[in-house]
């Protein structure tokens, strides 16, 4: 019954929804625009702060300009209200872009108390601006209308504000679920493994905030025109606190939870007002004290809102396959089997000419020299082993070649090209890719996804596409590469498992195949084979075996000297930052200096 | 403007400067030790003027209450805690501090409230009253999960800032409240005209700050809190213990919020949620001061009021628009000099 249960429950449920208003009591119908208000809103601040990690409490700036845009518009030009979702959109855009420049680049507290900031002043200005009916507000809105139908009251807005809801909840789903869907889900953890696939994080951020601050405009034009009526008081500080704490509530990383917690905060508000003063015996907006109260004690308690909460009790039999987190469009059969077409590759180095030159690079942390003078060249078809005791500036050297780090003298070459003053995802777009020390992986989404985000410089289609659901093609062929990769890996059982879940071995494997996937020219392993089984590190060995025949260029950083011994061409052994010893295994085994730096003194 | 005019704003805005110094102190204090972003440092302000207002009156103030009830939560955490660790011989302690010490202060405050005692002695028991809520949120609040990221700190101070305002219009009601002045008297010197109240508010600020510098330099605990702010988990290795830091500091806090309170309260009408304007307030002149040192927060501070105090003369109805605003060329000055222009990745 699960072939026919997904869509003929989504249809079911669409039916459900749309017989509400004609079902429901006037009043219970207004409760439930309101909750569609907030659940824009709402679901904005899931997107940014739930999945990107972005916390603001400054969203009813955005509701507010955007229906005050529209409300002086209307009124005082009698225009349309659609030329006023279009001019209010296009002032929420500029603002948007405007304070997140400003903003987005500071750390996380910074940037919230930004929110704060500006959206008292916003408030402020609503109140004190000519124009704008002062405190007392613009009232009088023409309903929203199309040809001659005027959704003008709570039944038909109802259809208008859950149609919009709707939308952007499938939207804000399918962007998730997606190319941009996958670098957003790493902004939060993992922002510099991201920058090393060739995300452009800040750019993202941006993304990420405009599209909360539209869905918060979009809301503040229904809002308008649902109650024909603007005053500040609705976008006041706490209607901003409102707003995260119904994300916090629902559970801030499922679009889902949007609903819920904007249903739960509007319901229990609604109900609270009317409970409490008869309890108290004095009017006021004491429902504030239970809403803190709840919010302290959840998240003392869980991190993910109800909604994760409620799913432990929902019979598991109901809950529909997590198609968000896993990618539907991997194909069923092995990748080696599909008819998916492949990613075209990057033009092959020519064998034997050098990928990588590094000449004089140096490093300094404070007081502390960490690389020194340090010159290696690696040529295609080579693997280069970098071996030294702890701390000797190994993957010092990986952060410099890769861009995460800049060096302060020196220069790196790759193909020839200087890459020294390039940061991470420049580096990564030149043919550069690499794993971590220590395992930079989104652990909540699944192994195929966080494969799929090494392919990220390989597909073109952005968030927009990803909305309409114009990237399904791409979409499989980036998830067929990630699939083909994980096989090569020997992770083809683990594709939809959650990569958190993943033994230490297996989560290195993840990362080698997550590299693979950008179809690099110089492959950078940071300890490879830690935590790998004796099978396991066979095969891997095999593996770069091949991969070396294929042409690539493999660093390594390795502590395990029999796999190391068995497969380089060679060895470069650092200690103290600097370059001791260079050559064929065999020759830098017997090396005095190599003997004494591991051996400590004479032998 | 005329000379007159500059002067006697200047005054008002070192006046309101000085009370955001000392909350930009509180604030950056329990920054630093706790990582907490206090949003709800205002209120104890708020909490503080109320309180001397209604003892003014003649009327037990509610927080009082507040504190008792806080008081026994705690005592029944603690109780649950030494239970589960086998550690019933804290018992009788846990009972003296908080159950015995509130009930005390409950019946300090029933006996005093109605004998209209002089201005010392009921600033005096409003401190005594609202220090001890600083500890006590930090216990209910805080200490359960102290090592959470910044932002969720971040998000349940908001948490608890509505929960404290909507206590507080339960405990005093909507109406606002302006205490006596503790002194009437003008001084004229030549064309200036100061109250003493602004003397007093000037004065008893700078006396905090020193205190406070006071207590960082010489103490022992001040040398431990210090050392806490700058390392975590070294100054935990030298045994100093995360709790007792954070208490300090939220103590330290709800401190300086109880004597700024005492001191606005007689200059402006307090209402239950006048706090997070003031404790925003400090926040921006902590943050122009750049959110790192005591001084230069100071400073941020007393220019924020000096900003605030001109632009209500030059543009009555923007004053809240133009402090609020002027945070953002800040930031923005910041995020050009930040070395980090990429956030760093957040535990997870």
């Amino acid at each position: 019954m699960r072939g026919m249960s997904a869509s003929a429950m989504r249809a079911l449920g669409a039916a459900a929804l749309a017989a509400l208003p004609l079902l429901l009591p006037e009043f219970a119908v207004t409760m439930l625009d309101y909750v569609g208000l907030a659940t824009l809103v709402a679901l904005g601040l899931v997107v940014l702060t739930g999945v990107a990690g972005i916390v603001s409490f400054g969203q009813q700036a955005f509701v507010g300009l955007a229906a005050y845009t529209t409300a002086m518009l209307t009124t005082t030009l009698a225009a349309s209200p659609w030329l006023g979702l279009v001019a209010g959109l296009a002032l929420t855009l500029v603002a948007a872009l405007l304070l997140g420049a400003v903003t987005l680049r500071l750390s996380g507290h910074y940037l919230s108390i930004a929110t704060i900031a500006w959206g008292i002043a916003i408030y402020f200005l609503f109140g004190t601006l000519p124009g704008l009916g002062a405190y007392s507000g613009l009232d009088n809105l023409p309903p929203v209308r199309v040809g001659g139908f005027a959704f003008d009251d709570a039944r038909k807005s109802f259809y208008l504000i859950w149609g919009a809801a709707l939308l952007a909840l499938l939207a804000a789903r399918n962007l998730l679920d997606s190319r941009s869907g996958r670098a957003i889900r790493a902004l939060r953890f993992r922002a510099g493994m991201a920058e090393s696939c060739g995300v452009d994080t800040a750019a993202l951020r941006l993304q990420v905030f405009v599209f909360a601050a539209l869905l918060g405009g979009v809301s503040g034009w229904l809002h308008a025109h649902f109650l024909r009526f603007v005053s500040p008081y609705a976008f006041g500080v706490n209607a901003g606190i409102d707003y995260l704490f119904m994300a916090v509530i629902g559970g801030a990383t499922q679009v889902w939870g949007a609903v819920v917690g904007a249903g739960v905060v509007t319901l229990l508000r609604d109900w609270l007002r009317d409970w409490l003063p008869r309890l108290i015996g004095q009017s006021g907006n004491f429902e504030i004290i239970v809403f803190g109260a709840l919010m302290i004690v959840l998240l003392q308690r869980t991190r993910d809102g109800l909604v994760p909460a409620l799913m432990r009790w929902w019979p598991k039999a109901w809950v529909l396959p997590r198609a968000a987190t896993t990618g539907r469009g991997s194909p069923a059969s092995p990748a080696s089997q599909s008819t998916v077409p492949t990613l075209p590759r990057r033009a092959p180095a020519t064998p034997r000419t050098p990928v990588l030159q590094a000449s004089g690079l140096h490093k300094r942390f404070g007081g502390l020299v960490a690389v020194a003078d340090m010159s290696l060249e690696l040529a295609a078809g080579e693997i280069l082993g970098l071996i030294g005791p702890n701390g000797a500036g190994k993957s010092t050297l990986f952060n410099l070649v890769s861009g995460v780090h800049a060096a302060d003298q020196g220069e790196v070459r790759l193909c020839g090209t200087r890459v020294e003053h390039l940061r991470a995802r420049a580096v990564a777009r030149q043919g550069l890719a690499r794993t971590f020390q220590h395992v930079h992986l989104v652990s909540s989404m699944s192994v195929l996804e966080n494969v799929a985000l090494g392919a990220h410089l390989r597909g073109q289609k952005g968030p927009l596409a990803a909305m309409l659901r114009r990237d399904r093609a791409e979409e499989a062929v980036l998830l067929a590469e990630a699939r083909r990769q994980l096989e090569r890996v020997g992770l083809a059982d683990h594709l939809h498992e959650a990569a958190g879940n993943l033994a230490l071995g297996q989560q290195r494997l993840l990362e080698i195949a997550r590299a693979l996937c950008a179809d690099p020219l110089l492959l950078l392993l940071d300890e490879p084979a830690a935590g790998l089984r004796w099978g396991e590190k066979q095969a891997l060995a095999e593996l770069l075996r091949e991969l070396r025949g294929q042409g690539l260029a493999i660093l390594l950083v390795e502590h395990d000297m029999e796999f190391v011994m068995g497969l380089v061409d060679r060895l470069v052994v650092m200690e103290f930052g600097r370059k001791i010893a260079e050559g064929p295994p065999a020759e830098v085994q017997q090396h005095p200096a190599v003997l004494e730096a591991y051996l400590g003194g004479e032998v | 403007m005329n000379a007159d005019i500059a002067l006697w704003l200047t005054q008002d805005g070192i006046t309101s400067g000085a009370i955001y110094a000392l909350l930009a102190l509180a604030l950056l204090l329990v920054f630093a030790v706790t990582r907490v972003i206090f949003v709800p440092q205002g209120e104890f302000l708020a909490y503080a003027a109320l309180s001397l207002g209604w003892l003014q009156q003649g009327k037990v103030p509610g927080t009082v209450w507040l504190v008792l009830a806080a008081a026994l939560l705690v005592a029944l955490l603690e109780a649950r805690e030494a239970l589960r660790r086998k550690e019933a011989r804290r018992l009788p302690r846990i009972a003296l501090l908080y159950v015995g010490a509130p009930l005390a202060l409950v019946a300090a405050t029933t006996w005093a409230a109605p004998r209209s005692l002089g201005f010392a002695a009921q600033a005096a028991l409003v401190v005594a009253i609202v220090v001890p809520l600083g500890p006590l949120v930090y216990r209910i609040v805080y200490r359960p999960i102290a090592h959470a990221s910044v932002l969720v700190l971040f998000i349940i101070s908001m948490a608890v800032h509505y929960a404290l305002v909507g206590i507080g219009l339960l405990l005093f009601g909507a109406e606002g409240l302006r205490t006596n002045a503790i002194a009437d008297t003008k001084f004229d010197w030549g064309v200036l005209s100061v109250s003493a109240q602004s003397l007093w508010v000037i004065g008893a600020s700078v006396a905090c700050m020193l205190g406070l510098w006071l207590f960082f330099e010489r103490s022992l605990a001040g040398k431990a809190l210090r050392a806490a702010a700058i390392n975590r988990v070294g100054s935990l290795l030298v045994g100093i213990p995360i709790e007792f830091s954070g208490r300090l500091a939220f103590a330290l806090a709800a401190g300086i919020g109880a004597v700024s309170g005492v001191l606005i309260s007689p200059i402006t009408t307090i209402y239950y949620d006048t706090g997070l304007m003031f404790g925003l307030k400090g926040f921006v002149g902590a943050i122009l001061g750049g959110m790192g040192s005591y001084p230069l927060a100071a400073l941020g501070a007393l220019l924020l009021g000096l900003l605030e105090s001109f632009s209500s003369f030059w543009a009555s109805s923007y004053k809240e628009t133009i402090v609020f605003t002027v945070i953002i060329p800040v930031l923005l000055w910041r995020s050009l000099v930040s070395r980090h222009p990429v956030a760093e990745d957040e535990e997870e």
